[in-house]
């Protein structure tokens, strides 16, 4: 159930510290530590198994194996891998958790403008 | 307070150059039970207003999956771990080991007044340390909204002291699935930069509320209503 990447993919390696803010237009994957802000509206970011991010999330999908510390606004869906740990909001159109993440704050589901229009038929 | 002496002390166990890493809980197979209190509770978490709720065990997709298809908003927070904390050990006037309630309340169950519509406490009560437990139930009164219910559950006495600590996901209104938890492990690294391991074998029963103690606990709340289960279990609903 991964989210499916776009084709360009920005890689932070596990040795790599990062602070401040941090955008892009191409899937970001982060294994380092990184502080700050991420903003990938139209794309995806990956928190690695070594990844411990502190930032606040805006971005179209989510994946996270390792620690994130802030708020996640996922315009389509969030995963939760088993070894996650998520402190702060989420909020996503979709959400998935695997068996053993750990999460410590607020779960959102936003629909999407086409499934409030179903729903008001 | 010997429970938290000894429950640290059999925490940590070493503190070699061991990699810095966090294993989630294991937990063994999932057993089925039904609940009336849940039942109750479920009835008023069937609306068209979206609601929100608290859900301070072990984080569950099948909480959030329940709450979130049916419109609401659910909080996790996983209290029983959080009171791991090594940091919240304390001494109190007397001398004894306790748990800092105040600083395990800055750090959490931080929520606006009257924010809940519900709250599921799950076994909490009955496995968190003595120093917390009060403290815990009067910010989960202010954090409640007048009207809004909490859900615990409690042993009758004829549980043992090593009645298993479950963690549990709402399968139906009516219907939960329990899921011991049998191991948790994780490194940390202390204030000298050394590195410890934690191990624990799931939490164990600190101790057994009998129906005043429970009236007790909860007195500040406008109502409270108990459903007597076959597996040595009190389901308890209060309202606020």
């Amino acid at each position: 159930m991964a989210t499916p990447l776009s084709g360009e993919l920005a890689q932070i390696g596990k040795s790599v510290v990062i602070k401040g803010e941090l955008s892009g237009s191409e899937d970001l994957y982060v294994d380092g530590i990184v502080e700050g802000s991420i903003t990938l509206k139209g794309n995806s970011l990956t928190v690695g198994p070594n990844g411990q991010v502190k930032a606040n999330v805006e971005a179209k999908g989510v994946v996270v194996q390792g620690k994130l510390e802030g708020n996640i606004q996922a315009s389509d869906r969030v995963e939760l891998r088993k070894a996650a740990t998520v402190t702060g909001d989420v909020t996503t159109q979709r959400i998935s958790i695997e068996e053993g993440a750990y999460l410590k704050g607020k779960v959102d589901i936003q629909k999407s403008d086409g499934a409030k229009a179903a729903q008001a038929k | 307070m010997a429970s938290v002496t000894q429950n640290f002390m059999k925490l940590f166990r070493g503190s070699s150059g061991a990699p810095e890493t966090t294993t989630p809980a294991q937990t063994s197979q999932k057993l089925t039970r039904r609940s009336s209190g849940l039942g109750e509770a479920a009835r008023s978490w069937d609306t068209e207003e979206s609601l929100c709720i608290l859900d301070l065990g072990s984080t569950s997709p099948a909480n959030i999956r329940y709450f979130t298809e049916r419109g609401h908003r659910i909080y996790s927070e996983d209290l029983l771990t959080s009171s791991t904390e090594p940091s919240l050990v304390t001494k109190d006037e007397q001398g004894n080991t306790v748990l800092d309630s105040r600083k395990f309340l800055a750090d959490n169950l931080v929520y606006p007044a009257a924010h809940f519509d519900a709250v599921l406490c799950w076994n909490l009560p009955d496995y968190l340390d003595e120093s917390l437990v009060k403290p815990v139930v009067g910010r989960l009164w202010s954090v409640l909204k007048p009207g809004g219910t909490l859900l615990a559950f409690f042993h009758t006495r004829d549980a043992g002291p090593d009645s298993p600590c479950y963690r549990f996901h709402i399968i139906s209104p009516e219907t939960l699935e329990m899921q011991r938890i049998v191991l948790r492990r994780e490194t940390r690294r202390g204030a000298s930069g050394a590195v410890h391991t934690a191990v624990t074998d799931g939490f164990r029963l600190q101790r057994v509320f009998n129906n005043r103690h429970i009236e007790n606990l909860f007195r500040d709340f406008a109502s409270i209503k108990f459903f007597l289960a076959r597996d040595n279990v009190r389901e308890v609903l209060v309202v606020r």
